[in-house]
């Protein structure tokens, strides 16, 4: 099995996720891109890994797990407040930060 | 001691004094301003005399001599030391500048007694004298302009004296305005001399002038001309002459010392110093020679017609450096210089008169309005004629010697020269004309309010006025004060101006041909390398000049005291059959109005132009505004980024990336 | 080799049919079901790679706890279904134009000639590699710190989704139901478009 064949397989899930992030409004379905393409990064990682014969990818690869979960679950934390606000959930309603 | 170190002690007196007087204002008391002042003033002159007899003491052909206190300018290959030159005609000016305004200071502080402004007065009159030295005892160009531009400040200072006088204002910015014009000819005209010769201190540059220059070379003729044109703006001649009248605006004193006797006599200096210069570009001399004779020829008309009796002096004072100019430019140096001497003598005299007679009259000018004073002012009657009869050339009186002299020389210069002689002789007539007319109606004739009551013993109050528009005013600061004083009751008054009546009797002593050379001889070191050395006339040419000259003096008062004492009527007729001619006159020949619609007018309007559309559209609409509107633009658009959008920096992000990976994809191929 | 080349495409395929599902399904609740499926394709492919262990952790933590976490949440919030076509105009058109210039570029990067190790299958390596012995003690020494700081890491996340989730004073709280999805429409705000 080539390498290049997973990663390009990588890069096209990271895409995916990207386009997600960029089309969906749903700040839970944003994640959920988020998600993918994290897990295209270590899909990545983890191939270089076998390239390389070396297991520190592996390693890394399963902190970005931890970080994933971590990362999951603030940001699930933050709509739930959103929702116990009665704000809406809606990306683009959420532009208080505007400059 | 050396010369030289009483040539910075002439320096230092002034200067000491009005830094005492302008800082110590506050704690000195009364009148002691004044006498500080004149004091400082006189120990310079005292400096001046003990310069002159170590001069004298030292053998001829070492009589200049340079001091130098420090080098104050090595840059670029233009160097310049404040040092100063002492030689036979530094001496002579500082001898002459700082005894008149060792009179005039004490004249001044009887004049000025209940003025607000007294020590400011004296501080102002402390700094002209000490720059007017500086000038004229400047060894380089770079001194010589300091001098010269402080000479112009001071004028200023003390022509606004009385600063809350609208007209007085006006008229020290045209005088200042008008000396900057000579400023910039006279730096621009160093400027042109270093350039060639690569100096700035006389003694090269006269050296090397020689050596660089040939006859009537376009780049010396070019600084000439720029020197002529300082010289012409601080003398008031054609035509920069149109601030000297309205200088009148200052106190009389001011008048005196430096509209009279100094002052406007620096460019008559300036041109005798740069002799050799102008001989080696005889173009520029004859330049200088013409504009005198014309200014001479002009002033002397409108004197003849002006109805104040200040102006009168004025344009007289013009029309005397005319004759100066004209004898330094046909290379009749000493005759010019002498001249310079009894001018100084006799117009200082003439002011101080004045003055006196203004102050009987309380403030009022205008010839129109006085007679009669013979009777009420004996002393001032006598020492103002004394003056008259100098000015008019009167046969023995010096001013008889020295301006006689000069149309000598000019005329035996023959072929142009002898043209602007005559024309220096009609002049005269008519300066002795107008002298005496001076004389008659002030002193003669029916004798007016003022006069009568003078001789009843009170002085005269009238309402506290300007004299050129009559708007009424206050005696407070910025105005003259509310006394008015007269020679007869002032005792430093008649101090000061009887020593000049006497000199202006006797100086012609000092310059009679062919029995007293005193003058021209001391003068000689100065000016033997002039080419024109031999064509000094012979003494028998002289006596013959000097006996027209006193001819025509005698039938111009002869014509004055026709006309106004025995046979008034025929004035008017005179004046009613030449009225355009008299009016042409009283208008001082336009040049007022033509300066005012040809310069002064669209200058204004340049300005006004400037301000409008340059000023307002454009710098501030386009380069600031644009500016302004540039760096907003950019900001907005910088801030249009920040929607607060998520989506949006998402996708900013990730164009980034894309942008970022592209790069590198593009380097590693 | 034949095997493992069947093996890649089926979980390939899996891979991104569940990314595909995850970006352009309407309901969030699908959306979550197809990156569980997407992570259990994924893990496959972790296994084809040698990574046993984490073969392992990805369908039990990830798939199995961070998801369930995500469906109550889910469940909680609401999630309505998003109108047909995405408003928010510019961006959403252009972001998958961006992406396809993204993938486009990696894929010249990858494919092209400047990285010649991929083209390989790989190192010779020992059965032992990828088994939880080996990612354990590569932990446990050399990644020591990365180790600890992943767990300060959790405890910290942990703190903070209690922060962010409790409840203030003073607020209402209008909790609905589990399962109960209607009270969205008290929420969501005007520009609510009806299912």
């Amino acid at each position: 099995m080539n390498t290049s064949w997973f990663v390009v397989l990588s890069a096209f899930i990271f895409c995916i996720g990207a386009a997600g992030v960029l089309t969906r409004r749903s700040p839970l379905v944003i994640l959920l891109c988020l998600e993918l393409m994290l897990n295209a990064g270590n899909l990545a990682l983890i191939a270089f890994s076998r390239m390389l014969g070396n297991q520190d990818g592996q390693v890394f690869a399963l902190i970005v797990m931890v970080v994933a979960a971590c990362e999951v679950v603030i940001g699930l934390g933050i709509i739930v407040a959103m929702y116990r606000r009665r704000l809406p959930i809606d990306v683009d309603a959420m532009s208080e930060l505007r400059g | 001691m050396n010369p030289t170190t009483y040539g910075w002690l002439v320096l230092g007196f002034p200067l000491a004094g009005t830094l005492v007087v302008a800082l110590g204002w506050r704690v000195l008391p009364g009148r002691l301003p004044g006498w500080i002042a004149s004091g400082a003033i006189g120990l310079s002159f005292l400096a001046a005399l003990g310069m002159l007899f170590e001069l004298i003491d030292r053998p001829e052909d070492s009589r200049a001599l340079v001091g130098t206190a420090f080098n104050y300018l090595d840059t670029g290959g233009m160097e310049a030391d404040l040092s100063i030159l002492v030689d036979p005609l530094s001496v002579f000016m500082c001898l002459v500048v700082s005894g008149v305004s060792f009179l005039i200071h004490l004249y001044s502080i009887s004049y000025m007694t209940s003025d607000r402004g007294f020590a400011r007065f004296f501080a102002y009159l402390n700094f002209f004298v000490f720059s007017m030295l500086l000038l004229v005892l400047a060894a380089n160009f770079v001194l010589l302009i300091v001098g010269w531009a402080f000479v112009g400040a001071a004028s200023y200072l003390l022509i606004s004296f009385w600063y809350r006088r609208a007209t007085a204002t006006a008229a020290g910015i045209k005088a200042f305005v008008i000396n900057v014009i000579g400023d910039v000819g006279l730096v621009i005209g160093a400027f042109l001399l270093f350039d060639a010769t690569g100096a700035l201190d006389y003694v090269s540059v006269f050296e090397r002038a020689g050596e660089v220059f040939g006859s009537n070379d376009p780049q010396l003729v070019a600084a000439c001309l720029m020197i002529l044109v300082g010289a012409f703006a601080k003398s008031a001649q054609l035509p920069l002459h149109t601030w000297l009248p309205d200088a009148m605006e200052g106190p009389t004193p001011v008048s005196a010392l430096i509209h009279a006797a100094t002052m406007v006599t620096a460019g008559v200096y300036l041109i005798a110093r740069c002799h050799p210069l102008f001989e080696l570009a005889p173009a520029a001399a004859d330049v200088g020679a013409i504009i005198g004779t014309a200014t001479l020829l002009f002033a002397a008309t409108v004197a003849m017609a002006a109805t104040d009796l200040k102006r009168v002096i004025a344009y007289s004072t013009m029309s005397q450096i005319g004759y100066m100019v004209l004898g330094v430019s046909v290379a009749a140096y000493g005759a010019g210089l002498f001249h310079l001497m009894t001018h100084a003598f006799f117009k200082a005299l003439l002011f101080m008169g004045a003055g006196s007679v203004i102050g009987a009259m309380s403030g009022v000018q205008s010839l129109d309005r006085m007679g009669g004073f013979r009777k009420a002012m004996p002393f001032t009657f006598v020492t103002f004629t004394v003056g008259a009869l100098a000015l008019a050339g009167f046969p023995l009186f010096s001013g008889f010697f020295s301006k006689d002299e000069i149309l000598a020389y000019t005329l035996n210069r023959g072929g142009g020269y002898a043209v602007l002689g005559l024309v220096g002789y009609v002049a005269a007539l008519i300066t002795a004309f107008y002298a005496g007319r001076m004389v008659f109606r002030v002193f003669f004739g029916p004798a007016v309010v003022e006069a009568r009551e003078l001789e009843q013993g009170t002085l005269h109050h009238g309402e506290h006025a300007n004299p050129a528009t009559g708007e009424a005013e206050d005696t407070d600061v910025g105005f003259p004060g509310p006394e008015h004083h007269i020679a007869e009751r002032e005792w430093p008054m008649k101090a000061a101006m009887a020593p000049l009546a006497v000199l202006a009797v006797v100086a012609g002593v000092l310059g009679i041909p062919g029995v007293t050379d005193t003058f021209e001889h001391f003068l000689e070191p100065t000016f033997e390398e002039s080419r024109f050395a031999t064509t000094a006339p012979g003494d028998g040419e002289e006596w013959l000049g000097l006996a027209a000259g006193g001819v025509f003096a005698l039938v111009g008062l002869g014509a004055a005291y026709y006309y106004l004492l025995r046979n008034p009527e025929l004035r008017l007729a005179t004046r009613k059959r030449f009225a355009r001619l008299h009016t042409f006159f009283v208008n001082k020949w336009y040049f007022d109005e033509i300066f005012d619609a040809g310069i002064v007018r669209p200058l204004r309007r340049s300005g006004q132009f400037g301000r409008t559309v340059v000023e307002s559209t454009f710098v501030q609409g386009v380069i600031v505004g644009g500016t302004v509107g540039l760096v907003r633009a950019g900001t907005s658009f910088a801030r249009s980024i920040q929607t607060g959008e998520l989506r949006a920096y998402a996708a900013l992000l990730l164009l980034g990336m894309s942008g970022l990976v592209l790069y590198f994809l593009i380097v590693a191929t | 080799m034949l095997f493992e080349q069947i093996l890649f495409f089926v979980a390939g395929l899996g891979a991104i049919g569940g990314a595909l599902g995850v970006v352009m399904l309407r309901n969030p609740f699908y959306s979550v079901l197809a990156l569980v499926s997407h992570l259990i394709a994924l893990a496959l492919l972790f296994l084809l790679l040698r990574a046993d262990f984490l073969a392992a952790a990805q369908v039990v933590v990830y798939a199995g706890a961070v998801m369930v976490l995500y469906v109550f949440v889910v469940a909680y919030v609401g999630g309505s279904d998003e109108p047909l076509r995405p408003e928010g105009g510019a961006v959403a058109v252009l972001g998958p134009i961006f992406a396809l210039a993204l993938f486009v570029e990696i894929t010249i990067a990858v494919v092209g000639s400047s990285l010649g190790a991929l083209d390989t299958t790989g190192e010779r390596i020992a059965s032992s590699f990828g088994s939880p012995d080996e990612i354990g003690k590569l932990l446990l020494t050399d990644f020591l710190v990365a180790f600890e700081a992943a767990s300060f890491l959790l405890l910290v996340a942990a703190v903070g989704a209690v922060v962010l989730a409790r409840k203030r004073r003073g607020l209402e709280d209008p909790e609905a139901a589990p399962g109960v999805m209607s009270a969205h429409e008290a929420i969501s705000g005007p520009k609510e478009v009806a299912r």
